[in-house]
Parts: structure tokens; C-alpha cells; sequence
């Protein structure tokens, strides 16, 4: 799942005609004096970082005019906000509240469908609405089938105590927001707050959306939204490859078919390195289902460029998968690398053409090869080898 | 006996004419599975032969049904058409309906688990993304490699595929009634508790292996389910211990997302309800020996 950042959660929202205010973005104190200088009067000028709680950090503050937006840029640039250091601006034309709400909808996984959580009461973080005031959050079901058409709109609204005179006003962008979150394949897209303003508009003052990452096949513009600033190098060259690959914080790389398998061998070995000083797993990656001797190289490819790796685990239960093509991969990959390959490799193949494949691994007889017969015993061996290297 | 699938299952392939459709029609039926047509509009009437088979192409999933039988679909179509392959399947009714479709956007499983609801659930979904299901000597449907264990009295139910095959793999000596590889997605048809009620009405299966994940609340509600429903005894594994919080593993569905989702509590869950959970494959296969040499 792809979040996005709230400048991009914004113009999603006006392209489906959801009440925003006006924003410019802004990487320097001076793209946020410009900023201020063309939309006028009092901004906003927001910290763009995926997490909560900027707010209370010092990452949202109010420009009365354009070198108070610079000077508070300034601050704000370069802020670490719960581990997000602050790369991006959003100046946000100022609005005057009157009073604010809190609209979502999203997937829900124990139901199966579509939830709805909606309170007349915003302003604070939803986790502690749920909490403090249960019964100020209303939680209706959207049926998948149906949607949040004008009716449902209004009964959730209702749910939600907002009063007779505004249920109409706010049930229309309920609508709007629905439209973004089934066109989009969202899987969350919340609004907190929801704002009234004096003059009496509704607006969406702050937005938060997650997309489907397994819908970027018919959103081909949803490839903008690929964070590459914040992708570990490693998991650029692995996503370029096709490889299911993240980066992860140890010694032993990790190769395997399946994400549970894979799962459960970062599990195994990291049991295992508590015997060994404590060595852990450099990475998750799943080759899946029906690997070429190819989608192998390019996999220990990536693993023997992470400097922080040891060693490697090669742990695959043929199903689809054929052991063979595992086993000439990881030949045809030290065969390429040659002598600038360094790193040993443990093998664990069961399943289909095992035979095969470590006869294959037998005849090409590397060095730094070692046949393992169990998942475990695999485990174990790449743990050590880490840890000798160390 | 078996769970789901048994050997009066009669199979149709969606996607049969595609590589992958015609790769595993002829792996199961090698291994015996009663696989009877396929499915694909733009080329109804026409069939398909295989290793000595003649398998009919339909051009509905409705025409397949009165024609041959069939009871089963088994869907390979790519991610873009499954739901509308799903929906055709559901519309049939047929019985058992098994997407192991990999990358299908949450919406469109959403919108199809939704009509299949609407309808009455007539149609049992297992997947999607998912290995399918197997009842050892009975039938195979899916992708589960025929060849890693025989038949017996353990029921097995996984959200990955390749925990699957490592388990039956780890207890092949003692053999399965059924193998069923439920899927990793975020919203999946037939789910660990709809596996455990069907375990616990077979009366072949002696015990259950329950194979969990991070993400959802799926294992703490089959915790709960077990605890009011299930005599028989099961032992649990879970995968993710060591995942770190907000990466997904792999599964669109495997992420911890601050205290939710994590192994941890899917362990304690289990434990609270008198269920042994493995640290890892081997050690919940040495819990599920000892509970069987018991019986």
C-alpha cells in the first residue's frame, strides 16, 4: 500500500472536486515566500511527512505574511518528526474555522468490506476519540456493491450527530470522498478535520490516502506517487529487477520462494543468530512462484551488493518453483560475479527437482557453496558464517 | 474423508487456455484430479487435449456446469479480469470456487466477496492469492505440488503457500485429510475459522495445523472461534516474528501497523485458548506429534 503525502492527497481531492483550500508546495524557504506572496493574505505553512502528530513537533505554523512564511520554512526544513526529516513543504491558504469534524472510509479486512468512521466531534487524532468517546464516532458499513450514494451519505452523517441544518451540506462530499477512494482503489482515504468554516463552506483542511499498489495496473498515473527520495537504494535496484525486496536492518541475506516461507526464514534466523552475537536477517526477498535461473541471479545480484551481508540463506521449497532453476541461478550468478564473489552461500532446496538441483550445485563444487538439508540446519549454518565474518 | 474437496469433485479451469491454466490442468491431472473443461468465451466449442485428455472449452461457467458437471472452478485468469471471471462463478453458483490469481486489487475481491454474500454465499471462495486446496489420494485443485505427502488425519490450513508445502513436508510420514492454502491477502473467501468448522465436522481429521501471519486480527478471531467450537487439538504457527513495524512482507496483507498485527499477539491469543504455538516450522511440527501420539 502507496501513501501519499497531504500535497498529494489534495490535488487528488480536487480532481474529484472535494473542497480544498489552495497550496503550493515548497522544497526552500524561498519557493515558501513566493508561495505566500501569490496565494495572499495568512498561510499555513505544513511540515510533509507520512506520519501523525506534526502538529504538537513544531511542523504546522501560521504565516502572517511572506518572510514569516521564509522564517518559519526555514524551521521547519530539515525537522525530525518521529524519524521523518522534513524534505517538502505544503503553504496552505489560511481558512477561519468554526468548527471541525472527522470523515474516513476505508477497508475492513475482519468484515470483508468497506467501513465508514465519521465524528461531528474532530480536531483530535482518532485513536483517541475511540478511545476517550466511543459513542462520538460513528462506524457504519458501506457495502462494495453499493457504495456511499447522497442517502448513505446522509445516514452516516446522521450516525455521526452532526446537526439537521449541515447533514445535506457534508453528506455531499461524503459522496465526493467515496468517489476518490473506489476510482483511486484507496484503501483509506481520511479527512481530519473536516472543516466548517465561518463563511460556512465545508472543506477538507488535512487529507490522508493509501492506494492499492496491486491497482497501479490501471492508474498508470499512481507511478508518480513512488516515493524515490525515501526508497533505500537497494529496494530501487530490486523494484527496477521486479523483485518482491526489503531492506532490512542485519548480516544474513535472505532468498527464498513464498512470502510466508520467506517470513518465517527471517524468523529461523534470527533465532538462530541469538547463538551467535546476535546476527539478524538483511533482507525479505521473495523470488515467488515459478523463478528463473535468472529472477535467482538477479536476486543474489542485489543481496551481494548490501554491504552490511555476511552471508547468504537460499532457502526455497520447490512448488511452481523447479529446484534446478534455483540451483543454476545461483551458479550462473557466481559464475558472472566471479572473484568479486566474496560472500558464502548456504542452499536449501526441497520440493520439486531436488535431485536435480543439488546435483547441479554438487558438479559446479564453489567454494563458498554449502548444501544444506534442512531449513533449520540451513539457518544455522548462515547464522554462523555471518557471524565468523564479522 | 477431506474438507471441501473430495474425489467427486468435478474441476473446470478459468484460464485454461492461458500458460499457467494449461501448466497445472496437466500437472492435476497427472496427479488424478478429475479436471473436466475449461473456460474462455472467445473460444467455446473448441477443446483442449492434454496428456491423452480431451477437456472441453465452454464459453460460460453456467454452460460448463450443465454440460459436464462440473462443481469446481479453479481460477488462473490474470489480475485485471479475475473479478469478472469471480463474478461469472458466482452468478453460476457453482459450489467451490478457488482464485489463486496473484495481484487482484482489494477492491475488486471486495466487490466479488460482497455479491457472493448477497447471493447467500452459494459459492464458497477459497483465495485469492492462494495455493488451492488438496485432499491427499481424493484431489488436488490449486498448485499445491501433489508429490510432498500422502493421505491421513492432519488438517492443514495456511495463508502461504509455500508454509504449506513446508509443513506437509515436515509431517508427510504422518499424512493430511486436506491442505488448504487460504491466501495472503488482505480480504481472502474462505478463512481460517470457515477451515477449523469443516476440520472439526470431518471425522477423518484427527488434529489441525493452523499456519498464521502478521497483519489482521485473523488468527486472534480463529483463537476465539477455537476456544467455543473445536474439540479436536490444534497447534499454531505464526510468521513474522521478527518483521519490523509498517514493512510489508510480501503479502499485501502481512504488515504490522503499530500494536496490531503482530506475532506476539497472535500467540498469545492462541496460548490463552490452550493452542501451542512453534517458534518455527519444525518445532510446531515436533508440538502437533506429540499432541497426535496421544490420540
Amino acid at each position: 500500500m502507496a501513501d501519499l503525502y497531504e500535497y498529494q492527497a489534495r490535488d487528488l481531492f480536487e480532481k474529484y472536486s472535494v473542497p480544498v483550500l489552495a497550496g503550493i508546495v515548497a522544497d526552500t524557504p524561498e519557493e515558501a515566500r513566493a508561495a505566500a506572496e501569490k496565494l495572499g493574505g495568512v498561510v499555513v505553512v505544513k511540515a510533509q511527512v507520512k506520519t501523525g502528530g506534526r502538529g504538537k513537533a513544531g511542523g504546522v505554523k501560521v504565516a502572517k505574511t511572506p518572510d514569516e512564511a521564509y522564517e518559519h520554512a526555514k524551521a521547519i526544513l530539515g525537522l525530525d518528526i518521529k524519524g521523518h526529516i522534513v524534505k517538502r513543504l505544503m503553504i496552505a491558504a489560511g481558512a477561519r474555522i468554526a468548527e471541525e469534524f472527522y470523515f474516513s472510509v476505508l477497508l475492513d479486512r475482519a468484515n470483508r468490506s468497506y467501513l465508514s468512521l465519521c465524528s461531528y466531534e474532530g480536531g483530535m487524532e482518532i485513536e483517541q476519540l475511540a478511545v476517550e468517546r466511543p459513542e462520538a464516532l460513528a462506524k457504519v458499513e458501506v457495502n462494495p456493491l453499493t457504495g456511499i450514494d447522497l442517502a448513505k451519505a446522509k445516514e452516516i452523517a446522521v450516525a455521526a450527530k452532526f446537526p439537521a441544518e449541515l447533514v445535506d451540506k457534508v453528506a455531499e462530499v461524503f459522496v465526493k470522498l467515496y468517489n476518490v477512494y473506489v476510482s483511486e482503489d484507496a484503501t483509506l482515504v481520511e479527512v481530519n478535520p473536516l472543516v466548517l468554516t465561518e463563511e460556512g463552506d465545508i472543506i477538507a483542511l488535512d487529507g490522508k490516502v493509501s492506494l492499492d499498489e496491486n491497482a497501479e495496473f490501471r492508474h498508470a498515473d499512481h507511478e508518480a506517487y513512488v516515493d524515490k527520495d525515501a526508497e533505500n537504494p537497494l529496494e530501487a535496484k530490486a523494484k527496477a529487477l521486479g523483485l518482491n525486496y526489503v531492506k532490512l536492518d542485519g548480516e544474513v541475506g535472505i532468498i527464498g520462494n513464498g512470502a510466508g516461507l520467506v517470513m518465517s526464514t527471517l524468523d529461523v534466523v534470527a533465532y538462530a543468530g541469538e547463538k551467535h552475537g546476535g546476527v539478524k536477517p538483511a533482507n525479505f526477498l521473495d523470488i515467488g512462484g515459478g523463478a528463473s535461473a535468472q529472477v535467482m541471479a538477479d536476486g543474489l545480484s542485489v543481496i551481494f551488493s548490501d554491504e552490511q551481508v555476511k552471508s547468504v540463506f537460499v532457502n526455497v521449497f520447490g512448488g511452481i518453483t523447479s529446484g534446478d532453476q534455483v540451483a543454476k541461478g545461483i551458479v550462473q550468478a557466481l559464475e558472472a560475479l566471479g572473484s568479486s564473489a566474496t560472500k558464502p552461500i548456504v542452499v536449501r532446496v526441497d520440493g520439486n527437482n531436488v535431485e536435480a538441483a543439488r546435483q547441479i550445485l554438487a558438479e559446479a563444487n564453489h567454494p563458498l557453496v554449502t548444501v544444506a538439508k534442512t531449513f533449520d540446519e540451513g539457518a544455522a549454518k548462515a547464522a554462523e558464517l555471518a557471524a565468523a565474518a564479522r | 474423508m477431506s474438507i471441501f474437496l473430495n474425489k467427486d469433485s468435478k474441476i473446470i479451469v478459468q484460464g485454461l487456455t492461458g500458460s499457467e491454466g494449461m501448466k497445472h490442468a496437466t500437472l492435476l491431472l497427472r496427479y488424478g484430479s478429475n479436471v473436466v473443461g475449461g473456460v474462455n468465451p472467445r473460444k467455446a466449442g473448441t477443446s483442449v487435449e492434454i496428456e491423452g485428455h480431451t477437456l472441453p472449452v465452454f464459453g460460460t461457467v453456467a454452460e460448463a456446469m450443465k454440460e459436464s458437471g462440473a462443481n469446481v472452478s479453479l481460477i488462473f485468469v490474470p489480475p485485471a479480469f479475475a473479478k469478472d471471471a469471480a463474478i461469472e462463478a458466482i452468478e453460476a453458483e457453482i459450489p467451490l470456487a478457488i482464485v489463486i490469481t496473484e495481484g487482484i486489487p482489494v477492491h475488486d475481491t471486495a466487490q466479488f466477496w460482497a455479491l457472493a454474500k448477497e447471493k447467500g454465499n452459494k459459492t464458497r471462495i477459497i483465495g485469492p492469492n492462494c495455493p488451492g486446496i488438496i485432499s491427499p489420494e481424493e484431489s488436488n485443485a490449486g498448485i499445491i505440488p501433489g508429490n510432498i505427502s500422502g493421505k491421513g488425519a492432519i488438517g492443514l490450513v495456511s495463508k502461504s503457500g509455500t508454509l504449506t508445502y513446508q509443513m506437509q513436508a515436515e509431517l508427510a510420514d504422518l499424512g493430511f485429510s486436506s491442505a488448504i492454502g487460504i491466501g495472503g491477502d488482505p480480504i481472502i473467501g474462505t478463512t481460517h475459522i470457515d477451515a477449523l468448522e469443516a476440520f472439526e465436522k470431518d471425522p477423518e481429521t484427527k488434529a489441525i495445523v493452523l499456519i498464521g501471519e502478521i497483519g489482521g486480527d485473523a488468527e486472534e478471531r480463529a483463537a476465539a472461534y477455537i476456544k467455543d467450537n473445536v474439540s479436536k487439538p490444534v497447534v499454531a504457527y505464526i510468521a513474522g516474528f521478527t518483521a519490523p513495524e509498517g514493512k510489508t512482507m510480501g503479502h499485501a496483507g502481512a504488515i504490522v501497523s503499530g500494536s496490531s498485527g503482530t506475532a506476539q499477539a497472535k500467540q498469545e491469543a492462541f496460548e490463552a485458548v490452550g493452542v501451542k504455538v512453534g517458534k518455527t516450522p519444525s518445532e510446531t511440527a515436533k508440538l502437533l506429534r506429540e499432541v497426535y501420539a496421544t490420540l
